[in-house]
């Protein structure tokens, strides 16, 4: 297991610096001036450029200046925003109530999609069953936005039943429908996923022979059954990890909540480039250490994984 | 002599013998119908409903993006303030937000246009995008997953981790870069580009891990043995073998790229506003939400239901390629 976790690790350092790079050759090795896309539609101070291009070690090579930004990131250093606040700062201000939304959101969706994906795969070919896939391709459809403003207009604007923006502090209470909106997404994928996986393992030898020699269903379903099937489940939610981030930059958006999304979300309205390419290093980051967390976890999971090279 | 154990006496079973020859058994009239993978496949899809609505529906949005002058009409942009009913006391704002007039089945947008006519020649905007950027996926991910697994050892090794890093990028967060670095030059190209450039890695993976499998196969080492190049095994027996999962996974990410490039106007990093796409309609009707939502729901809907149609094709392309998920229905 540690010959596998040291590999694992050691496999993310290319990963690593070659997306840094990636996002640092686009802002500032593309064809224009770096420091004016910054400002986006506005026209800055001839000597506030002078300074930022200072800042910035514009003068000097490419790979030089990648070797002042990604030391700065290993310091904390996320870069300045737009309006002269340290992005770290922003950071921690935003990252809680990010936090509490994904965990709600993930939360949902767990509870949600297996539940629903367990009983159709059981029930496979019934009504509960076609019904469920459905309306999980139909949820796939809709994208993000459009599920945020119907929920929005629909349950807090026409219903009551919901406030229609969250307030600042961000309480839990009037997080619950932008978790819903946020779960959405991937709780038919999950959905879909437990489904196909409860159906391959109930066709498994192993659980034949629960039934076979007389296992009560209440044993049969949650221990032979679902654990195994949830496996392939674990790993889906690295990849749903992606979606999320993008989700909760919409739905923080539409229901002005103040955590990563939603900063992320006002700057990239506001054309605060120098915060949106910040907020989207330390997404892409956050991204690879919980894509190899869960890489870690399925290893814990299925002893299988660790001993293949 | 009577038997105390009846076991015993039973009468076994013992099978006739089969008289035909072993080649008999396993040869294959020539009278039987011709079958191969799209075949089969094709003989699956169009027994399916979804297959046909899906179809149908693709067919009738293609049309509407190709011809929409059929459908309506209205003016649908610039000059918006045209389209108001004149019967209206002359007023100019008359229009703006208006209701549902002969001519103008949806009503009008803020500024005065006609939301169907907007719809209807927003269609071409958001399919091309998804075309584009679905044909850029597809490119990329045949070149990099095919090369990769057919050539093996470093070329595998160097590829697969470039496919890494690309992968290590959500895409529509590499997109909003993209297009906040772009934003001067925003247009269908720029944007199918930047959603492309970053969705390729999955579709890779998947063709390559299809060419490992069908590398083994056989009919490869035959042609290999024959003396065949490696290039042609690789263009005439391993890619067209191995192609039909990339199939299904192009069609979902032309679902994908729709969705992505509204979601990039919404987010207001998309298609500059002269440019009528359903994610600019979308993105301009948010902040009237509370009064006229109607203005916002009609382009979703249409958003929707092409998303919609693609992921159906996608879907059942894919349960009607795969060989296995038809030996378990």
């Amino acid at each position: 297991m540690a010959g596998y976790i040291v590999r694992r690790v050691l496999q993310i350092i290319p990963v690593f610096i070659g997306t840094t790079l990636l996002i640092y050759f686009l802002v500032f090795a593309l064809p224009g001036d770096p420091i004016l896309a910054l400002f986006g539609d506005k026209t800055p101070n001839p000597a506030v450029l002078a300074r930022l291009r200072d800042q910035y070690h514009l003068n000097e090579p490419f790979l030089v200046q990648y070797w002042y930004y990604i030391t700065g990131i290993f310091q904390g250093d996320f870069g300045t925003s737009f309006n002269g606040q340290p992005v770290s700062e922003q950071l921690s201000r935003a990252f809680p109530i990010t936090i509490r939304l994904a965990v709600l959101a993930v939360l949902i969706e767990l509870i949600v999609g297996i539940s629903v994906g367990l009983v159709a795969g059981l029930r496979k070919g019934g009504i509960f069953d076609a019904s469920s896939l459905v309306v999980s391709l139909i949820l796939i459809s809709l994208p993000i936005f459009v599920i945020g403003f119907v929920a929005q207009f629909g349950l807090a604007i026409k219903l009551g039943w919901f406030r229609t923006t969250v307030s600042q502090g961000a309480p839990l209470q009037d997080l619950i429908l932008p978790a819903i909106v946020l779960a959405s997404v991937n709780l038919a994928v999950t959905l879909r996923l437990t489904r196909a996986s409860v159906l391959d393992t109930g066709n498994q030898d192993f659980v034949r022979m629960a039934w076979g020699k007389g296992l009560p269903t209440r044993r049969v379903i949650p221990v032979h059954i679902l654990r195994n099937s949830l496996i392939p489940v674990t790993t889906s939610l690295a990849a749903d990890f992606g979606i999320l981030m993008v989700g909760a930059t919409v739905t923080e958006g539409i229901f002005n909540v103040r955590g990563v999304g939603g900063t992320l979300f006002q700057a990239i309205k506001l054309h605060e480039n120098a915060t949106v390419v910040s907020f989207v290093t330390v997404m892409v980051i956050l991204y690879i250490i919980v894509n190899l967390f869960i890489d870690l976890l399925y290893a814990v999971l299925d002893p299988r994984i660790r001993y293949v090279k | 002599m009577s038997s105390k154990n009846p076991v015993r006496t039973a009468p076994r079973y013992v099978a006739p013998v089969e008289d035909s020859a072993l080649g008999a058994v396993d040869a294959v009239r020539v009278s039987d119908k011709k079958s191969n993978l799209w075949l089969d496949a094709w003989r699956d899809l169009r027994k399916r409903p979804m297959f046909w609505i899906s179809s149908v529906l693709i067919l009738f949005i293609v049309f509407v993006a190709l011809f929409p002058g059929v459908f309506t009409s209205a003016p649908p942009n610039d000059d918006c303030w045209l389209s108001a009913d004149p019967g209206r006391d002359h007023n100019p704002f008359a229009a703006s937000n208006g209701a549902p007039a002969p001519g103008h089945p949806l009503g009008f947008t803020k500024q005065g246009c006609d939301i169907f006519s907007r719809m209807v020649h927003g269609t071409a905007t958001s399919l091309s995008v998804g075309i584009i950027s679905a044909l850029i996926v597809a490119t990329m991910g045949i070149l990099m997953g095919g090369l990769a697994g057919f050539f093996g050892g470093w070329v595998d090794s160097v590829l697969m981790r470039i496919g890494d890093i690309f992968f290590a990028i959500p895409y529509i967060l590499a997109a909003v870069v993209v297009m906040s670095v772009f934003s001067a030059h925003r247009n269908v190209w720029v944007i199918a580009l930047a959603i492309g450039a970053f969705a390729w890695p999955s579709t890779s993976r998947i063709l390559r891990s299809e060419v490992l499998r069908i590398k083994q196969s056989d009919y490869v080492m035959a042609s290999t043995a024959l003396g065949l190049s490696r290039i042609k095994v690789l263009a005439r027996h391993v890619l067209p073998n191995s192609i039909a999962p990339v199939i299904v996974v192009t069609t979902i990410s032309l679902a994908a790229g729709i969705t992505a490039e509204a979601t990039l106007s919404f987010l207001g990093v998309g298609l500059p506003n002269h440019i009528m796409s359903w994610g600019n309609d979308i993105s301009a009707a948010q902040n009237d939400l509370r009064n006229n939502p109607m203005t916002l729901i009609y382009p979703s809907i249409a958003l929707s239901i092409t998303v919609l149609a693609f992921i159906m094709l996608g879907e059942t392309l894919r349960e009607a390629l795969d060989p296995r998920a038809r030996a378990l229905r």
